[in-house]
């Protein structure tokens, strides 16, 4: 489970001394390797990997070493200077912001890269369809009341008991902190969710376990789980997680995915992330399963 | 021609010995490092945590509050009950697995089994110890899960009885290689006496050896106890990682050590939630000092006599 979260993946192999990628200026001759430090949301580290591998078809002597952990390990790291972009799926809070200028001298900047939806998903086996988002946040909040399948109001035939498990993520995850924000009003989780410490895991748990509920990105759907259809409010349409909804903005719970450097990017960290917001990383986006970024917002 | 020789003896003789120091000076220095660490630790972890302690611990609500919201936006609360609950009740359910087995394995190596059956046994309890936790957090997490929901009919298979079936693998070996250490250091003649005393093997093992090496393995047991508290990976994956204090063998729990490795990487540095997550380490430090000084203790016990 680990595996995806921990593994430093290290792109490309070649000759020559890697030299930190921070401190831009593209200085160094043509052979010289050059390291980019990437770190940060799980759920964006199967697409920071594949962002890796096609860059090094464009550029074989940029290496990107690329480890998960969740936005805010990522985003902890970007504050102690130690990775040259930190992948997050939440927005960066005023506090930590100020600790990062007041830590390195410069301000973060955000770049948006690729969109995602939060799907919530239930085991196949569920006959619920669409939800609404007071009842997930009735089962999720502290002060939600929602313990049993039968208070949505349906009967999960393969769930004895009728128990809602709930798979939730550990709080260094920015799906936990975005979900929490938008869906809970920033009130607290019930305690007593299972806390997984991947979206994949969520995926698995959800996808094993008739009487489950689970919440993930849009890029770790799988045939297993089934995501239900969202409506904004109680007895108003729902839509389903889509590119479309997405971008149009129908669909309740989708986000933007950021990359933030320190300081506006230069030299090879800017090429790069020029390159990710080209068409040829924006198709990666879609192969990866999230959504592109819309033509009219990649300008900033 | 002999003075040399005598001469070039002594040379040998006193290289021969300075390197006797210099060893000696070395292994000293070994020894002495392990404290020198244990310290350094114990140091590090009361710095990092000693703020938490003085300014923000309100002793009330952690040690006797399930609330753990580190990160909560309204309102943070740092209440360590439930993960101490959940802690206990894996390691308490894995002991009562594991002992049982464990000494029973210990017993049956050191007194019944024989020859290659023996070799086989020892090597293979001994292969046990070394297979990596995250490993064993794998077996949790693939093949008891499921396992758990058709055999229990349990909604979720990560719970207290998947941690503790792990535990008590992992804390097996430990139990076995010690309490059969224990047995066979109870002299022979208790043995020969008993037997000629006309006692079934049974009895043997039952009236004699037990009581004579109690010590040795309760010993045993504390010892995989504090393997038990300490494991952190194999747990994390196996017990569903939920805050919640567990009324059955079937609840998902949290324990201790999880959340110090599953919070440490997101916890700013110096931060509050960063600081009790140090404090945590206390609590931990405590309770296994605590262990393993008792189990260092009943050793002492065993070699008095």
């Amino acid at each position: 489970m680990k595996a995806t979260a921990i593994a430093l993946i290290l792109v490309a192999a070649g000759c020559g001394k890697p030299r930190q990628g921070a401190g831009g200026g593209g200085g160094g001759g043509a052979n010289e390797r050059v390291m980019i430090q990437n770190k940060g949301s799980d759920t964006m580290v199967n697409l920071a990997q594949a962002w890796a591998e096609g860059y090094r078809a464009v550029k074989p002597n940029v290496g990107v070493a690329i480890s998960g952990g969740g936005s805010g390990t990522g985003i902890a790291a970007l504050i102690n200077g130690t990775v040259d972009i930190a992948n997050a799926s939440r927005d960066l809070e005023p506090r930590e912001a100020d600790l990062a200028k007041k830590n390195t001298g410069k301000d973060p900047v955000r770049h948006v890269v690729a969109l995602d939806a939060i799907a919530v998903i239930v085991h196949p086996s569920n006959p619920l369809a669409e939800i609404a988002l007071a009842q997930v946040a009735c089962i999720y909040g502290a002060d939600g009341t929602c313990a049993k399948w039968s208070d949505l109001n349906v009967e999960v035939p393969a769930c004895s008991g009728q128990e809602i498990v709930r798979a939730s993520r550990q709080n260094n995850s920015g799906t936990y902190h975005y979900f929490r924000e938008v869906v809970l009003g920033k009130k607290d989780f019930r305690l007593g969710s299972r806390d997984m410490n991947g979206s994949k895991e969520v995926t698995d748990l959800v996808a094993h376990t008739p009487c489950a509920i689970g919440y993930t990105g849009l890029g770790y759907l799988t045939p297993g789980v089934k995501a239900l259809c969202i409506a904004a409010e109680p007895g108003k349409p729902c839509s389903q997680p889509t590119k479309q909804s997405a971008i149009s903005g129908e669909y309740a719970i989708a986000r933007d995915l950021y990359m933030y450097t320190l300081g506006p990017p230069q030299g090879t960290v800017r090429g790069y992330l020029d390159w990710i917001l080209s068409e040829a990383g924006q198709a990666a986006v879609e192969q990866a399963g999230y959504i592109p970024v819309p033509r009219e917002r990649r300008g900033k | 021609m002999s003075s040399r020789r005598v001469a070039r003896a002594g040379l040998r003789l006193r290289t021969e010995r300075l390197l006797e120091v210099a060893i000696e000076v070395v292994i000293r220095l070994c020894g002495v490092s392990a404290i020198l660490f244990v310290v350094a630790i114990f140091l590090f972890i009361f710095r990092e945590g000693k703020d938490f302690v003085l300014d923000s611990l309100k002793p009330g609500e952690f040690f006797l509050s399930p609330e753990w919201y580190p990160d909560s936006v309204e309102h943070k609360r740092y209440g360590t009950l439930a993960l101490v609950a959940g802690t206990a009740s894996v390691t308490i359910l894995a002991m009562l697995i594991a002992v049982p087995f464990g000494l029973g394995a210990a017993i049956y190596v050191a007194e019944f089994s024989s020859g290659r059956t023996r070799e086989v046994l020892k090597v293979v309890i001994e292969l046990l110890a070394a297979i990596p936790s995250v490993v064993w957090g794998f077996i949790g997490m693939l093949i008891l899960n499921p396992l758990i929901i058709q055999l229990f009919d349990a909604p979720v298979g990560l719970n207290v009885l998947n941690g503790a079936l792990i535990l008590a693998l992992m804390s097996v070996p430990v139990i076995v290689s010690i309490g059969e250490d224990a047995l066979k250091a109870v002299p022979d003649s208790y043995r020969e006496a008993a037997e000629a005393l006309g006692a079934t093997r049974w009895q043997v093992v039952y009236r004699v050896l037990l009581p004579a090496a109690r010590s040795g393995l309760l010993a045993a047991v504390l010892l995989g106890v504090g393997r038990a508290i300490g494991e952190t990976m194999a747990v994390l994956m196996s017990t569903g990682h939920a805050v919640k204090i567990p009324t059955s063998p079937l609840d998902s729990v949290r324990t201790l050590t999880a959340t110090i490795a599953a919070e440490l990487g997101e916890a700013p540095r110096g931060s509050e939630h960063y600081r009790a997550l140090f404090t945590i380490g206390m609590l931990l430090f405590v309770i296994t000092f605590v262990v393993n000084l008792t189990a260092d203790l009943v050793i002492k016990g065993v070699r008095r006599r």
